[in-house]
């Protein structure tokens, strides 16, 4: 035993040398996974375009399957061949895949750039740090956008997700998530619960039917999206009167296309995206993730993103930096969801309970759905 | 013997030879090199059939490897059931003497302890928890929540352990109480030599040894012997760690305050293992601990683990095979009173699977009333004027499927196309407009556009061989042109219709993309629903369980077909 121990000791020894060498080897071309449209624009504008200025010859290929990441990387899993090297995902459901073993924990302050003031990235980014396999970028919310053109006459614009629920004050259709994530809170807050107790109600029987029934006087009216672009899509083309996207989708359906939308910022859902690390990377592209991840989430790269979209940056050194619209020249910060304006009512989406509850309801939801 | 084989002798034998053969009729027919006939006729066929084998295996094996394979795995999840026993082998062994009235007692609390905690470590009790969940709705949110909190039942013991004897918090006294000695030996080499490579600035990455029990403790201290070694053998496949350098978890304590508890002073005083002092000492002792109700610690957790529901799913779902997913297609499910209907608001696989057939039907009916003016027309033009008209019906044919289905939403959508040309012929009210998509209506009517063609080309081609003879023939003989067609040219075009049918309905069947983009809420296929299962709640066992049901069906509805109309009246051409 001792004898084959001391061989194979010095027979690595003597290779220890090029695998050193090896080490600094970095993947030339990286899969990342990310959710499409004006966001994705966004993260190759304000992070992948610099980098690979900066680090020329590396390949980035993007893969538009962020809404299935939990369901692939399982798959991945089971089949031994793990195709993706950094996956963009909600907050909630980077707790999922951290919690199966399907996403890398990671040490913020070691992997991540500080602020420039030296703060460590784990204080820069604080409560977002929502996971130890989560790394954040964003704050967004899932909003309601309306048409302007439609609303009646002689009638307030609406401005709470509450109006959506209002189908004698505004008539016309509705577009809504094909999944019970903020549906179900928006349900029972515009029941008359209270913000608090919200959770609390959704783990009853008796929350779950009564926020169903409150869908369903709105059901048979309603489009049911699975892709946020959809949504945005149906009210541009006057389809829905009024619809639930993510707060980005909608600002550049309203300044970069000049649709008659109007947004109802009451009781947006706010959340929270972000990358992970799929568990198991060969080393060559577990290196050159960590350098890119180093560079493009440090606090000028997060304050670049909102220049292309109306996202919050999750590094508190970010917000001094957002400034102005990357084409448009017009001011971000308006358009924010973190701005108080429009933070007046604002439902903070806890995702700890979605990561735990997401099974439960959704077969609930499902059903209800389909039936 | 002459030499020529004409003589008359020789004819005579011959003759003489048949006609015993005849009689005997048993006697084999012989061939040219004298074995029988018939098995060299085999033997010279099978030799053929093995070339044309030859020739076609590449392309079976292909078949076997990438399409007969993966489907035959697929639909085999439909019935497996492994993870449950193989994650949480200690409980379903305990449960298995478990009556059903009343909670499981704690003896099973226990074995859910030490299976748990080593499930957690290995983050596979959420795999567990949705496994469960797709039987009873609330399963994994309690196995998501326990499993952060579950390595802390026992620590009231591991405490009182500790507070009688500090030893019991060093790594080392476990290791010497429980190690095999082959295995403290082969523990104590890796470790020199790990030491002396790192001293040398070497690297080495030879794994430590597998941990091994001692026999002696796992006679005496069973619980705490099984325990003890999935702790040992996690912590190295999960973190690399050594249990030489950790203490163990506090469900390793609790294992060993009941062993002690169970096993009576005079076992333990026996004992002349290495540890034996410590033993004693903590049996003399552990009379006094104080006693931790297990079952309170769960519920503590969550409410879930002292109601029947988790304990009747965790029993009825241990086996490693199961109907459950195929009692779950079709809205029913296995409670421990047998075989039940699902609660009213889960049930949707029948109505999807009426809803599935009954809109196939719908697009295989619309699709024969427009192919069929078509094709007769198609088959009846000059062949210049034909051909033109053939291309206008391939055209769409070979244009992308996405770009056809969006061109419906452009269409049909409410302020589309249609819904303009309505309101501006006055047919429609401007605030009344028609809903034509996201519904059936909106699937029905692109669907059966995109399968057009399969129905009109088999229709044409199977029209184009009808002879025009025959109905002018009818003609001469009196018949009026609607006798003419249906009693002599359309009893010969149904083998056309026959094949349009089958094959527009078995697509439509299973069909995805355009339901999914048009079909809105109500006008989704089952085909919708397995992919949902399969990329979004993951649940493939369901999937698999109703993809089987689909291909069953489409099987049944064939073997049906071909009773009534007979498979060899289809022609494609």
């Amino acid at each position: 035993m001792k004898l084959k121990n001391l061989m194979m000791m010095t027979a690595v020894a003597g290779l220890a040398a090029p695998a050193a060498f090896a080490d600094a080897h970095m993947a030339d071309s990286v899969t990342f996974v990310s959710w499409g449209g004006a966001y994705q624009s966004s993260q190759i504008n304000a992070y992948t375009d610099p980098y690979i200025a900066a680090n020329p010859g590396v390949q980035v290929i993007w893969d538009e399957s962020s809404s299935e990441a939990v369901a692939r990387l399982r798959a991945m899993n089971e089949a031994n061949n793990l195709t993706w090297d950094l996956v963009d995902v909600e907050a909630a459901d980077a707790i999922r895949l951290c919690d199966e073993g399907l996403a890398m924990e990671v040490d913020h302050d070691e992997i991540l750039a500080p602020a420039p003031d030296g703060t460590p990235a784990s204080e820069d980014f604080g409560d977002m740090i929502v996971s130890d396999c989560f790394i954040p970028q964003i704050v967004f919310s899932t909003t309601f956008g309306y048409r302007t053109d439609m609303v009646p006459e002689g009638v307030a614009a609406p401005t709470s997700a509450c109006d959506v629920f209002d189908v004698e004050t505004y008539p016309g259709r509705r577009a809504l998530n094909r999944n019970p994530i903020a549906n179900m809170e928006w349900a029972l807050i515009c029941s008359g619960i209270a913000y608090e107790d919200v959770y609390d109600m959704l783990e009853t029987e008796a929350g779950i039917t009564m926020a169903f029934a409150m869908l369903d006087t709105i059901k048979e009216n309603t489009v049911w999206w699975t892709s946020a672009a959809e949504a945005v899509q149906l009210l541009a083309d006057g389809e829905v009167f009024m619809g639930s996207s993510y707060n980005g989708r909608l600002f550049a359906a309203i300044a970069e296309q000049n649709q008659p939308i109007g947004m109802a910022w009451d009781w947006q859902m706010l959340d929270l995206d972000g990358w992970i690390i799929p568990a198991g990377l060969p080393e060559d592209r577990l290196a050159r993730v960590m350098d890119f991840l180093y560079f493009g989430t440090d606090t000028q790269r997060l304050a670049d993103q909102a220049a292309y979209i109306s996202y919050g940056p999750a590094r508190a050194s970010s917000a001094p930096l957002v400034g102005l619209h990357a084409e448009l020249g017009i001011e971000m910060a308006p358009h924010m969801p973190t701005e108080p304006s429009n933070a007046a009512n604002t439902f903070v989406n806890n995702y700890v309970w979605w990561a735990d509850y997401r099974d439960d309801l959704d077969s609930r939801f499902q059903a209800w759905l389909a039936q | 013997m002459t030499e020529s084989a004409t003589s008359p002798d020789d004819f005579a034998a011959t003759a003489q030879d048949g006609a015993q053969k005849k009689g005997a009729r048993q006697a084999p027919v012989l061939a040219a090199d004298g074995r029988p006939l018939k098995a060299s006729l085999n033997r010279a066929l099978r030799a053929q059939k093995m070339r044309a084998l030859m020739l076609i295996a590449p392309l079976l094996i292909f078949i076997l490897v990438t399409f007969v394979a993966p489907i035959a795995d697929m639909l085999f999840r439909s019935v497996e059931n492994q993870i449950v026993s193989e994650t949480f082998p200690r409980t379903v062994m305990s449960l298995e003497e478990w009556d059903t009235d009343g909670l499981p007692g704690e003896d099973t609390y226990a074995a859910l302890t030490y299976d748990f905690v080593e499930a957690a470590e290995r983050r596979l009790h959420t795999r567990v928890g949705s496994r469960l969940n797709y039987e009873t709705t609330g399963m994994s949110s309690i196995f998501r929540k326990s499993g952060r909190d579950v390595g802390d039942v026992g620590e009231a013991y591991a405490d009182q352990f500790i507070a009688l004897d500090p030893a019991w918090e060093d790594p080392a006294t476990w290791v010497t109480l429980l190690g095999s000695q082959d295995w403290l030996r082969d523990q104590a080499e890796w470790t020199a030599d790990a030491t002396e490579a790192r001293s040398a600035d070497m690297v080495f990455d030879i794994s430590e040894p597998r941990f091994a029990l001692a026999t002696a403790p796992r006679v005496l201290l069973p619980e705490t012997a099984d325990a003890y070694r999935s702790f040992a053998q996690t912590i190295a496949d999960v973190d690399q760690d050594s249990p030489t350098s950790e203490e163990p978890w506090n469900s390793v304590y609790l294992a060993l305050y009941r062993d002690l508890m169970r096993t009576d002073a005079a076992t333990i005083a026996a004992y002349d293992g290495p540890g034996r002092d410590l033993l004693v000492a903590a049996d003399a002792a552990v009379d006094g601990f104080e006693a931790v109700d297990l079952q309170a610690l769960y519920a503590e957790m969550d409410d879930g683990w002292v109601e029947m529901p988790i304990w009747e799913t965790f029993e009825a779902f241990s086996d490693p095979y199961t109907a459950g997913y195929f009692l779950a297609a079709v809205d029913l499910q296995l409670t421990p009173d047998g075989i039940e209907a699902q609660p009213e608001n889960q049930r949707v696989y029948i109505l999807l699977f009426q809803r599935t057939i009954f809109m196939s039907l719908m697009i295989m009916g619309m699709c024969v009333l427009l192919g069929y003016p078509i094709a007769f027309l198609l088959s009846n033009l000059s062949m210049r004027a034909s051909n033109l008209l053939l291309i206008l019906v391939l055209l769409p044919f070979w244009t992308s499927l996405l770009v056809r289905t969006s061109a419906w939403k452009v269409l049909l959508q409410q302020e589309g196309v249609i819904n303009d040309i309505l309101v501006w012929i006055g047919l429609v009210a401007d605030n009344d407009r028609l809903a034509l998509i996201n519904n059936q209506f909106g699937t029905i009517i692109a669907m059966t556009h995109i399968l057009l063609p399969f129905m009109i080309l088999p229709l044409y081609s199977v029209m184009k061989t009808i002879p025009p003879t025959y109905v002018r023939a009818a003609k001469s003989l009196g018949a009026t042109n609607w006798t003419a067609f249906w009693r002599v040219y359309f009893p010969q075009s149904i083998p056309g219709i026959g094949a349009g049918c089958i094959l527009v309905f078995i697509l439509s069947i299973g069909y995805y993309i355009t339901p999914e983009l048009v079909g809105g809420r109500t006008g989704t296929f089952i085909s919708n629903r397995i992919a949902f299962h399969i990329s979004t709640s993951l649940n493939w066992g369901l999937a698999a369980a109703l993809g089987s049901i689909l291909l069953a069906l489409v099987l049944a509805l064939y073997w049906v077909y071909d009773r009534i109309v007979g498979i060899d009246n289809v022609k494609l051409g």
